[in-house]
């Protein structure tokens, strides 16, 4: 199984996203975002963490136009899976790959720490390694994290059961406690936990691996 | 032939970062500050000589990049 992991200018979790999806069992192919192709085969695309482009004009928006942007959203079309996290979240977001968009934070600061999260729905590549209603802790790094979205969009993804994880105690004033949303047909998730940051037990716990595992099992069974 | 965008958050969606503006002109002792709203204002110089063509353009930027129309709604003038 094959992950392509995108870097852009500040982007800064590419490394950890990289070696986590290595940790779990996939080859992985590092992608440039001036790249207008991805490598043959790639079966999960992860937009990482950071501050691409120094998160000017709108957090992830630039990154979003980017050459590479055109063959992740022909990929998401395709069926492909795609994985953002974080700033990831926001690229796609910006992408159109997922409904909504991530405000600043409520309270206005940045906010690094770790939350529990309720996986609100293991029926997904991404969590079904998880027990539904599990409590996982997860790290969060991140200022415009405040998922916002209309009335209708926010039923729709509650009545789709597209809610991946919640937040245990809000921290950013996200609507429905949203941490991770997900596309329509299941295969893109955007999550502002790190679980890239939680894949060893050695540094900050391993319950950030269920997410990778489970992609890959979802993968094997493809 | 210049073009000035503003983009606002649109009305209805809580601007946090004016709402901490409020507060703050309030301890600063400026009464009567109801509300506070904070956007950003973009100036574009273009090669455009043509009004039209400009404000067609500058729209479509607007729609592709400039504003996150899910949140943010622009005005555009033509300078």
């Amino acid at each position: 199984m094959k992950a392509a992991v995108i870097t852009f200018p500040g982007s800064n979790c590419d490394r950890d996203l990289a070696v986590a999806f290595e940790h779990a069992g996939f080859d992985v192919a590092r992608v440039w975002h001036k790249d207008t192709d991805l490598p043959a085969g790639v079966d999960v695309v992860g937009v990482p963490g950071g501050f691409s482009f120094g998160d000017y004009l709108r957090c992830g928006a630039i990154a979003a136009q980017s050459p590479i942007a055109g063959a992740v959203r022909q990929h998401a079309a395709k069926g492909g899976y795609v994985l953002g996290i974080c700033n990831g979240f926001q690229v796609i977001t910006e992408m159109g790959l997922l409904p909504g968009v991530l405000m600043r934070n409520s309270g206005l600061k940045f906010i690094c720490k770790s939350v529990d999260l309720v996986v609100a729905s293991a029926a997904s590549p991404f969590t079904s390694a998880y027990a539904a209603a599990q409590t996982i802790s997860l790290p969060i790094a991140h200022h415009d994290g405040n998922y916002t979205i209309d009335a209708d969009g926010l039923a729709r993804l509650q009545g789709e059961d597209r809610v991946a994880l919640r937040y245990s105690a809000n921290p950013n004033g996200s609507m429905g406690d949203i941490a991770g949303v997900l596309s329509e047909n299941r295969r893109v998730l955007g999550m502002m936990p790190h679980p890239e940051r939680a894949v060893d037990a050695r540094v900050g716990g391993t319950d950030g691996a269920g997410v990778f595992t489970s992609l890959l099992g979802e993968m094997a069974l493809a | 032939m210049k073009a000035r965008v503003t983009v606002m958050l649109k009305a209805g969606v809580l601007d946090v970062q004016g709402e901490a503006v409020r507060h703050a002109l309030g301890s600063l002792g400026f009464a009567g500050v109801n509300g506070v709203r904070q956007g950003k204002v973009i100036e574009l110089d273009l090669a455009e000589t043509d009004a039209a063509k400009a404000r067609a353009s500058v729209t479509a930027m607007c729609d592709k990049l400039l504003a996150n129309v899910v949140i943010e709604s622009y005005q555009i003038e033509i300078l």
